[in-house]
């Protein structure tokens, strides 16, 4: 299998995500959108590593990973506490700042 | 780099088997990846990231990564996702979006814009030179594990080490957001008792089923010192599942009063014969009535059987 497969299935992945992001209203799975574009790219950064014979692309993914699981631990606190306040998880209605 | 260029144009590390793998995961993952943005519940959703998780990180491992797909399995099957869940769990499970399109057109604009960015990206990996892989057999000589190791311990170490100071501070983070300020002083054991009395209702403890009873199972309701049955001591949930009321009924007489009344006079009975009797005679004693009781209980039981069959 050449990288480009693997790229373009990393592609397809981050798009989905994309697509999720822009669609969803429940910021719970908008959250897990974003923990799907993250993957995405960690598998486009394995996939680099291996096309070039060194592991630098495993060191980066594995940071991807380290930063995402600190950004979905202080994004559920963040959600968790909307959720405590306004009774609500959908992105629609964290609108206070707009008025 | 240098070796990328010089393996360039051939496939250094043929694995077999890789391509019925890379297909059958693409699939698997595409489809749980789809079918996680147009999921309604958001609990399926997140099982069906998991499925893209766990295809992702045999994809890591037919690709010569496995510490990486030991920490996917382990860090984000394991540890986010069941955050996600967690937090399912917290803010409902049984949430759903709504449909509601808020902006008009969103949707639509939405699948347009992503049309569009797959485009740009296809077009990008169709222009690029990749090449083919150069492999990673001589990286990974000494073992996989090891050569990270070596990496991120020389060449990385300041990222490694802002990454400690990252994670103490996502930790701390969540620590601040998660807590909620106390506004009001805690009650003392004082206020609560005081609060208690003042609210007029029963301070003590409710009776526990099937007390004084003829069982003590759970949907029993217990006996008062009077011989009448309490429903306070079964659970509501109990007794608006199941008729309580009628428990005592289903052995003696045609009602709960007559069921009752049945076995208080059983139990003075007893003790009344038990009070003028020695000792070693009392268990003898104790059995005739309890046998004659046993029998009445029979018949009674008939009779509210045809009753409850009628």
């Amino acid at each position: 299998m050449s990288p480009g497969h693997y790229l373009a299935l990393s592609a397809i992945l981050f798009t989905i995500g994309a697509l999720g992001v822009l669609v969803r209203r429940n910021a719970i799975v908008v959250f897990m959108c974003i923990e799907l574009m993250l993957n995405a790219t960690n598998l486009a950064f394995v996939s680099f590593s291996r096309m070039h014979g060194n592991l630098d692309g495993q060191i980066i993914a594995f940071f991807v990973m380290v930063v995402a699981a600190a950004e979905v631990v202080v994004g559920l606190a963040i959600i968790m506490t909307i959720f405590r306040t306004r009774r609500s998880s959908s992105v629609d209605d964290v609108n206070l700042l707009k008025y | 780099m240098s070796t990328a260029h010089l393996l360039a144009g051939q496939v250094a590390d043929k694995q077999s088997g890789e391509p019925f793998f890379f297909w059958l995961l693409a699939a698997v993952s595409v489809c749980a990846a789809l079918g996680m943005i147009f999921m309604r519940r958001a609990v399926h959703s997140a099982l069906l990231l998991a499925t893209v998780m766990l295809s992702l990180a045999a994809l890591y491992a037919v690709q010569d990564a496995p510490f990486l797909a030991f920490v996917q399995v382990i860090v984000y099957t394991g540890a986010v996702l069941m955050l996600f869940l967690f937090v399912l769990m917290l803010v409902g499970v049984s949430s759903t979006d709504s449909l509601v399109e808020t902006i008009r057109g969103q949707r639509f604009w939405a699948i347009v814009a992503s049309l569009g960015f797959i485009v740009l990206l296809a077009a990008g990996l169709g222009n690029a030179a990749l090449g083919d892989s150069a492999g990673l057999r001589d990286a990974n000589a000494e073992g996989n594990v090891i050569g990270l190791a070596r990496l991120l311990f020389k060449d990385y170490v300041f990222a490694f080490e802002a990454t400690s100071a990252l994670l103490i501070t996502a930790a701390l983070g969540a620590m601040v957001l998660a807590h909620r300020e106390r506004t009001e002083p805690k009650p003392t054991q004082k206020d609560l008792s005081v609060g208690r009395f003042r609210s007029g209702e029963h301070p003590g403890p409710l009776p526990g089923p099937g007390t004084y009873a003829r069982h003590n199972a759970v949907d029993m309701p217990a006996l008062l010192p009077d011989g009448t049955p309490s429903e306070l001591s079964v659970n509501p949930v109990i007794a608006a599942r199941t008729d309580t009321a009628s428990r005592h009924a289903d052995l003696h007489g045609e009602t709960e009063r007559d069921a009752v009344a049945a076995d208080i006079a059983a139990v003075k009975a007893i003790s009344e014969e038990a009070k003028g009797a020695d000792a070693e005679s009392r268990a003898v004693i104790a059995g005739t009535p309890a046998a004659g009781g046993t029998g009445g209980a029979g018949g009674a039981g008939t009779g509210s059987e045809g009753e409850a069959g009628s």
